[in-house]
């Protein structure tokens, strides 16, 4: 757990004293990932490095884990905290090995336990060590150096993560790739991490919450969903963009929008008995056929049904596209423009038909996340502050 | 093909000249008078080399703690000046600053010793500060975040990845420092000084030159002496010539 308490950092410039960081309260819970969103100059990398005092606050203060580190030695704090900087920083005299091992060494392990704990990283961040340990900085890629970095900061597994626009400095298809690896890691590892970010894509992706920061102020700090679906106020709402709704289909799982109510037809069953199925369920263009395990084999249109007889098992045609159960709605979205449908079966983890998802649904799910009026809810808002 | 032929042509011309030179040196004595002054060229080499190795060392053993303190951030004002001395006083001629320290120490080898030192001292100085001070940011900023301590830091860090740099400096310095070795001769320290400055007074060039070829060669090997410790001393990942 990151707690921070009034945190204020004043720097004193020749134009006069600016405020870079204002009584900034806030609480990451353990096993969580906070993203610090916000335009340059707006404190979040200030606020972010007062908690390893990279940068010394003014006043205030910043507990870890429930104790107040003001009065901790400074390298203690920081060998306890994993560190990962856009700019990498890996040290360039060192190979890969030395690297990661540093903070084990500041802290005094011994050879065998640090160098078990190297390979260990390396197979955690998909890296080969026996390729990888043993050579320098420079002879790695972009993407495969700031692995490294995460490596180096979880070496000595520090409870608390701080990472300065880690990724900022990737290319967009490898960064995408590493999210994904760092956040399969952080189910496993459950650190509670601090993570600065000035790109909303990847504050939705990878925060559990997010804090945008404002001028040196803490603007909103929510869960990524309520921040798209209720921002607080303009700024965060311009900042957000106006297809905030749209990036909240990346967050939503299909299972929370799915109806397990679906209509299905088996290949015996008659073209009569589908389409009487059809009406049944009022379903306008298909119903599904589905075998024994209710696994999906194909579509019966209503046109097919109502001018021909026959048994399904002889006019299934092909199912445009399925879903499963944890793809996000961006991705059904995508589906059904490409398909030209409003519905699409659900498969479940064994590949059986478990429901459906239909435009409808998904509309009526993001829509009735969103406040009745959004300058009501700025005002409710602003009165529970006060 | 025609270059290739005229290049053989060209190596073949050299080779007969090479040839010709060691027969006219040969018939015409000259290998003989150097071989004169064979003893001399020994004693006055080891002297000459003991020059460079008292100052070179010296200069060393300052220079180094010098750029790593003026580099520190808390000495950041001061640094930028006393570097720009520092860069005054490299523009100074080395006799001028022998003649300067044989007027306050005399002759002989002490002042010698002394004047070569402060020649020397500069461009190491200023590569050890410019070599630290060149380390990036970023760099230091993950050495602090991760918890080193300033001592660790500059150990662990700023001076490995500065050491090409700071090894470029003790290697201009040195090879400098052999070329002017020389010059202590005229304050009295001996060295193969001796024989070029005594040649020149004489009019006899083969005495000349059995002093400036000896001095010429050792330069050369001091210089491909300190690579050779650079490339075998500086950490593989900064090392341009290992990478």
């Amino acid at each position: 757990m990151i707690q921070l308490d009034n945190l204020t950092k004043v720097f004193d410039t020749p134009k006069g004293a600016v405020t870079a960081a204002d009584n900034i309260s806030m609480e990451v819970p353990a096993g969580e990932i906070c993203i610090l969103l916000g335009p340059s100059g707006c404190g979040k990398t200030t606020t972010l490095k007062m908690i390893n005092r990279i940068i010394r606050p003014s006043s205030g203060r910043v507990f870890i884990n429930g104790e107040d580190t003001t009065d901790l030695d400074t390298q203690t704090l920081r060998r306890n905290i994993g560190y990962v900087i856009q700019q990498i920083g890996l040290f360039p005299n060192m190979t890969i090995e030395e690297n990661i091992s540093v903070v084990p060494r500041l802290l005094g392990w011994d050879k065998t336990k640090y160098r078990e704990r190297a390979r260990e990283l390396m197979d955690m961040i998909a890296l080969d060590p026996d390729a990888f340990l043993k050579r320098y900085p420079s002879e790695l890629s972009g993407g495969q150096q700031q692995r490294i970095g995460v490596a180096r900061a979880l070496a000595a597994d520090p409870p608390v993560m701080l990472m300065d626009e880690p990724f900022g400095a990737i290319d967009p298809i490898n960064r995408a790739v590493i999210q994904d690896e760092f956040l399969k890691m952080q189910e496993a590892l459950q650190k509670t991490i601090m993570f600065v970010s000035h790109d909303i894509d990847e504050a939705i992706k990878m925060g559990d919450k997010v804090a945008v920061f404002r001028e040196g102020k803490l603007v909103q700090y929510s869960t990524p969903d309520d921040l798209l679906a209720a921002p607080r106020n303009a700024f965060v709402e311009s900042f957000l963009g106006e297809d905030r709704t749209l990036k909240r289909l990346n967050l939503v799982r299909v299972r929370d929008v799915v109806s397990d109510e679906i209509g299905t037809v088996s290949p015996g069953d008659t073209l009569e008995t589908a389409l009487a199925r059809i009406d049944d369920f009022g379903y306008q263009n298909a119903i599904m056929v589905v075998n024994d395990k209710r696994q999906p084999l194909g579509l019966i249109t209503r046109a097919l049904a109502r001018t021909t007889r026959g048994y399904c098992r002889d006019h299934v045609q092909k199912v445009p596209a399925t879903v499963s159960l944890d793809d996000d709605l961006r991705k059904v979205a995508s589906q059904m423009f490409a398909q030209d449908t409003t519905w699409l079966p659900c498969l479940d983890d064994q590949g059986r038909v478990c429901g459906q998802i239909t435009q409808r649904a998904m509309t009526h799910y993001l829509g009735s996340r969103f406040r009745p009026s959004s300058s009501d809810a700025r005002q409710s808002d602003a009165a529970t502050e006060e | 093909m025609p270059i290739q032929s005229l290049k053989g042509v060209l190596r073949l011309l050299l080779l007969a000249a090479i040839f010709f030179a060691g027969v006219w040196s040969q018939s015409s004595g000259v290998i003989d008078d150097f071989i004169f002054y064979l003893p001399d060229v020994q004693y006055l080499a080891v002297q000459h080399l003991w020059l460079t190795a008292m100052s070179g060392g010296l200069a060393i053993l300052v220079a180094i703690p010098l750029g790593v303190v003026l580099s520190r951030p808390s000495m950041a004002r001061a640094a930028e000046s006393l570097m720009q001395v520092l860069n005054v006083g490299t523009t100074i001629p080395t006799l001028a600053v022998l003649a300067l320290s044989m007027s306050f120490l005399g002759i002989g080898v002490v002042p010698a010793v002394f004047g070569l030192f402060v020649a020397t001292l500069l461009p190491i100085a200023r590569n050890t500060y410019a070599g630290l001070k060149g380390v990036s940011p970023a760099l230091m900023e993950a050495a602090a975040g991760i918890g080193m301590s300033p001592t660790q830091r500059l150990l662990k860090v700023e001076l490995p990845n500065a050491l090409y740099v700071i090894f470029a400096g003790i290697r201009t310095a040195l090879t400098i420092n052999v070329g002017t070795v020389p010059l202590a001769f005229l304050i009295g320290a001996g060295g193969l000084g001796e024989l070029i400055f005594t040649g020149i007074a004489l009019y006899d060039p083969v005495m000349m030159l059995s002093g400036a070829i000896p001095t010429a060669m050792l330069a050369i090997v001091v210089d491909a002496l300190i690579a050779l410790t650079a490339f075998l001393i500086v950490p593989r990942g900064v090392n341009p010539s290992r990478a």
